[in-house]
């Protein structure tokens, strides 16, 4: 049996389907923590409580563990499928066509929205989820204060311009790759595709928007 | 001669892709043309061209044509960057001069992908599509005579959707657009047609998943979902066909009966 799976994964249409389901796993998780994230406009003690039982939660090493699972199927597979179709294209025209024969620069992109955004995310996690551990006391418990470091880094101009760029790219990657994922998936219907569409781009729109806000938050107002 | 005859002819440069064969390099090379008239064909253009050069000893440009009416998909080109050229739902042969304007460069290439190797010139060598549609887009029984026509009851909805897939000519243009070389929309198309009918659900699973092993092995990209193939189809095939087949394989490598068996042959 799983001799046959095996085959109908491998193929480039099965490798799409590690895509999608892989990529739509980290849709979600990108929702959801851009929403923590928003918890810094309640206030500092807010931010830090939600972070402390989050973390405090056993939970919490399975949900690593398959993130860290889902985006390394997902660049493998995304950097193998690229690899495999400037095979397949070696050549493209002496004149880029404009009208829709030509192709979207969200859509064109993606191999290089991922990648940064694979570069970012390892930085990010050495900046925060690695970086300097200050602590602080909530309602008597004794955690750690991700609050002030988030403050200390927004307050940098470099970084906050360095952030700003790799959360339009991440936008730009799911611009087009939540609404791509549904077709990958074959959902699709006549009635419903604009509203897919609709329904990827302000995804991505609201998900970037969120992330932004922190930085600018911190920056301008804080800062 | 300031006659009104003159008035209505144009003046065309091209930029032709010129290859001796399947193994010398190619390039772009320049020809232009007084006088042509904005009623010809794309096609009727090279046809007088190629009279210039043969006039002039010169090896005439090889491209592709046979129907010249929209229907066998031959007229294979890529006119300034687009397959069949700027105008949608229309082959080469049926896309006229008048929709170029006088003094336009027009520049014209061979369709490209791995898949498609150049023959010379401008023919390739499409037949990785035909192994395609051998490896699985039929219907193995014995057809008989002609049915009554509504002897099977098929929906009108679906009959169209069928119909539309099989509008397809094979033409490849969907591959040429493509920026991964992908031949998605094709083979969508013609598992489709099948998968929508009653006639096309016995071998269902077993089609679709050698299509697609066949389709790798010919070294077709694979599929981002980018929509410039439908963009480029001159028969105005859907995406919604690649859908059905993401759906179709993904019943095929779940539910199918004779997985195993299709995976291993
Ligand atoms: C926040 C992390 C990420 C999210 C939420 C995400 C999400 C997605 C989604 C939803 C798709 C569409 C899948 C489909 O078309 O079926 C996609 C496609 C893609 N992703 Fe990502 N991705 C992420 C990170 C990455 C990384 C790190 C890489 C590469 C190093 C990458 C490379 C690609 C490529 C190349 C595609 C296009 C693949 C194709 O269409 O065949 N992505 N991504
Ligand atoms: S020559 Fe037959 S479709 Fe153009």
């Amino acid at each position: 049996m799983s001799q046959g799976i095996l085959r109908y994964l491998g193929s480039t249409m099965g490798r799409k389907y590690i895509m999608a389901i892989s990529g739509l796993v980290w849709t979600l998780f990108v929702l959801t923590h851009m929403l923590g994230n928003l918890l810094i406009f309640a206030s500092a003690d807010a931010y830090n409580f939600y972070a402390y039982k989050l973390t405090s939660n056993p939970l919490i090493y399975v949900a690593e563990a398959a993130l860290v699972v889902f985006i390394g199927m997902h660049a493998a597979t995304g950097i193998g499928l690229r690899m495999r179709n400037s095979r397949t294209k070696p050549n493209l025209y002496a004149v880029t066509p404009k009208s829709a024969k030509g192709a979207s620069v969200t859509s064109k992109s993606m191999i290089w929205s991922g990648t940064i955004t694979l570069v970012f995310l390892i930085l990010h996690l050495i900046t925060f989820k690695f970086g300097a551990y200050y602590e602080t006391t909530v309602d008597g418990i004794l955690m750690r204060d991700i609050h002030k470091l988030v403050v200390e880094c927004f307050s940098q101009t470099g970084y906050v311009v360095w952030y700003g760029v790799c959360l339009v790219l991440v936008g730009m990657h799911l611009y087009h790759g939540v609404a791509s994922s549904f077709q990958t998936l074959g959902i699709n219907h006549p009635k419903f595709n604009n509203a897919i569409k609709g329904f990827g781009w302000a995804y991505s729109i609201v998900v970037a928007l969120g992330f932004l806000a922190v930085p600018f938050y911190v920056f301008f107002v804080k800062g | 001669m300031a006659g009104n005859n003159n008035s209505r002819t144009m003046r065309i440069n091209l930029k032709v892709w010129r290859q001796k064969n399947q193994n010398t390099e190619g390039r772009l090379v320049d020809y232009a043309l007084d006088n042509v008239s904005p009623d010809m064909s794309f096609l009727e253009m090279f046809d007088v061209l190629n009279e210039k050069l043969v006039a002039q000893n010169d090896e005439p440009v090889a491209f592709a044509h046979d129907c010249r009416e929209g229907i066998c998909g031959s007229c294979a080109m890529v006119i300034d960057g687009e397959p069949h050229g700027p105008q949608t739902g229309t082959t080469t042969c049926q896309l006229h001069m008048r929709t170029f304007s006088d003094g336009d460069t027009i520049v014209v290439e061979p369709f490209r992908a791995k898949a498609f190797p150049v023959v010379k010139d401008l023919v390739t060598n499409r037949t990785a599509l035909d192994r395609i549609q051998a490896a699985g887009g039929y219907v193995s029984v014995a057809t008989g005579n002609a049915p009554d026509g509504n002897a099977i009851p098929i929906a009108k909805e679906i009959a169209d959707m069928a119909m539309d897939a099989a509008a397809c000519i094979q033409c490849g243009a969907c591959v040429a657009a493509c920026r991964n070389g992908s031949a998605m929309l094709f083979v969508s198309a013609k598992v489709s047609q099948f998968s929508l009918l009653p006639q096309g659900q016995a071998e269902r699973e077993r089609r679709v998943s050698r299509m697609v092993w066949q389709m790798d092995e010919e070294d077709f990209g694979s599929c981002t979902n980018m929509g410039s193939c439908a963009a480029a189809c001159p028969k105005e095939i859907k995406v919604e066909n690649i859908a059905r087949m993401n759906r179709e394989f993904g019943r095929a490598m779940i539910f199918g009966r004779d997985r195993k068996q299709t995976a291993e042959d």
